[in-house]
């Protein structure tokens, strides 16, 4: 679905990525972690087309993607949950989530999702922000569910996030795999990460520098934790 | 009493001309990030181009009312085209520093052909009675820029918060970059937006042609307070530059008719600045203005 290769990616002089080789296969649920500064959200952005001072190859489904802008990555199919959660404030929360173009045959009708998402149906008319942390982050999520985006590049959906919420941002994500969505996470929670995802990524200094299964991550969850610095 | 409401209804009138120039200027600010000094040029252009409609062409103010807004238009299209689309990349200064010589360059072109007295303009003669508005009698013109003025902002407004194209520029306002990665082409409506916003100057500028002197200055003094219209009500900020703008107009005729005679000119003229001050102070991004978000 997703092939990253040789991905290089710069900050003026600053060097953050380096020769990033990934792969994400269709219907997987795959994560990044690393520490703060490691280049995680450099690399989704990338990948989306945001961030621009970068070279390598990047293609979806075999197209390449490298020379086209961000909104024609998104009609694609790459589905974007931004770290801040990126909420409008001059948007009601019904048009935060019609606002982009449905792209996929995935595409969740705007009655499911308020079926799933019953707090943002009551608040579906006020603007984004007057919503709590945890339901801006919802909203996010539920956007790209109802773009239908084929890949979703989620950055850090559970951060700072009660554990009920995280649990739910669980829910969703496993209901996104076993509806045949894939899903590229930033995720620094471990223990999360294993229950939601197939394969992990460990991003250090902008190199991809180990990929382990749910089980290794398991076995050396501690050594890891101690590594990211949690 | 009968005084003081119309003193507030020609203030009214006056920031008409205010609301409906920071409007174009708010919606061009937002989409573009390009403060567009021409915004005044434009204005005086517009009155000069019912003018030499009338003169040259003996077209009339209803026919001017239309042709020169859409005219201008096309000007800000092929501006935004030709000019401004290739410094959007750099540093936001230099569009102002190409807009503002752009100023100096229109103000001088009609200086050169029309001199720098004002051209006479009529009053439509549809228009040139007065109406009864129960209390007082006021000149129809001038309830008909009020009325075309208030109309032309809540038609703004209706366009912006009731369409997909409305919700497509407020979303590329407020977060441009996001906006893009959820598949939605901000480049594609820059131009049209920009041609929409030098459209309402040069409207202004029509409407401003039969009650205000046509001089090629007459925009000049008039951005300057229009700028302090659009800090005050936040910059981008389509609601608060069109509220502002009318309040700002109603403030500086009270102040010419009721502050002390010696400090009239000076109090009308620097309140607007003086507003801004305060307001930078206390809220920097403006009124209505949101702090920026990527
Ligand atoms: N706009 C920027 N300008 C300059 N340097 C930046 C910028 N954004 C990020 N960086 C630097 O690039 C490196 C990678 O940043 P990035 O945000 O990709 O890391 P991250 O892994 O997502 O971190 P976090 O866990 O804090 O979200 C960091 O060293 C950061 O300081
Ligand atoms: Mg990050």
């Amino acid at each position: 679905m997703l092939r990253i290769d040789g991905l290089n990616a710069w900050y003026g002089e600053a060097q953050v990525l380096r020769d990033v080789a990934l792969e994400v296969a269709s219907g997987e649920v795959v994560t990044l972690c690393g520490r703060n500064g490691a280049g995680k959200t450099t690399l989704l952005r990338s990948v989306m087309g945001l961030h621009t001072q970068q070279r390598g190859a990047i293609s979806l489904r075999g197209t390449d993607l490298t020379k086209k802008p961000a909104h024609s990555r998104a009609r694609l199919g790459l589905g974007w949950v931004q770290d801040d959660r990126g909420s409008y404030a001059t948007l009601t929360v019904t048009e935060n989530l019609t606002l982009p173009p449905r792209v996929g045959p995935r595409s969740w009708s705007l009655d499911r999702i308020y079926e799933m998402f019953p707090n943002l149906y009551e608040r579906r008319s006020s603007p984004a922000t007057k919503l709590s942390g945890g339901e801006q982050q919802m909203l996010a999520l539920a956007r790209v569910l109802r773009m239908g985006a084929e890949l979703l590049l989620c950055d850090e959906p559970t951060e700072g996030l009660s554990p009920l919420l995280v649990q739910r941002v669980g829910e969703i994500l496993r209901l996104v795999k076993a509806d045949g969505g894939t899903v590229l996470l930033v995720e620094q929670n471990l223990h999360f990460a294993t229950t939601v995802a197939d394969r992990h990524h460990l991003l250090a200094e902008g190199r991809v520098v180990e990929s382990l299964d749910n089980t290794e991550v398991r076995n050396r969850e501690r050594e890891l934790l101690a590594y990211l610095g949690i | 009493m009968t005084n003081f409401l119309e003193q507030t209804f020609n203030g009214l009138v006056s920031g008409s001309f205010l609301a409906l120039l920071a409007l174009g200027l708010a919606v061009i600010f937002g989409l573009l990030r390009v403060v567009n000094f021409a915004h005044g040029a434009i204005y005086m252009l517009g009155a000069f181009g019912a003018y030499v409609l009338a003169d040259e062409l003996g077209l009339s103010f209803w026919a001017a009312l239309i042709a020169v807004p859409l005219g201008l238009a096309v000007v800000g299209v092929v501006l935004e085209r030709a000019f401004i689309h290739r410094l959007t990349r750099l540093d936001p200064l230099y569009n102002f520093l190409l807009t503002f010589g752009l100023t100096l360059i229109l103000q001088d072109l009609v200086k050169a052909r029309y001199g720098v007295q004002s051209s006479p303009y009529a009053v439509p003669s549809a228009l040139s009675g007065s109406v009864d508005l129960g209390l007082f009698e006021f000149p129809a013109y001038r309830v008909f820029v009020l009325a075309m003025s208030v109309a032309i902002c809540v038609g703004v407004w209706a366009l912006l918060t009731r369409t997909r194209i409305g919700m497509v520029v407020r979303a590329a306002t407020e977060r441009p970059e996001l906006t893009r990665a959820f598949g939605i082409d901000v480049g594609r409506w820059i131009t049209p937006v920009f041609g929409f916003g030098v459209a309402l100057a040069g409207l202004a500028g029509v409407l401003a042609a039969p009650m205000r002197a046509v001089h090629p200055l007459m925009g000049a003094d008039l951005i300057i307070v229009v700028f302090a219209v659009v800090v005050i009500g936040g910059l981008g900020s389509i609601f608060g530059s069109v509220a502002v703008g009318f309040v700002i107009g109603v403030l500086q005729v009270w102040a010419e008719a009721y502050a002390p005679e010696s400090w009239r000119a000076l109090i009308a003229q620097t309140l607007p600045f003086l507003l801004m001050a305060v307001v930078l102070l206390w809220r920097p991004a403006g009124l209505f203005g949101r702090e920026e978000t990527a």
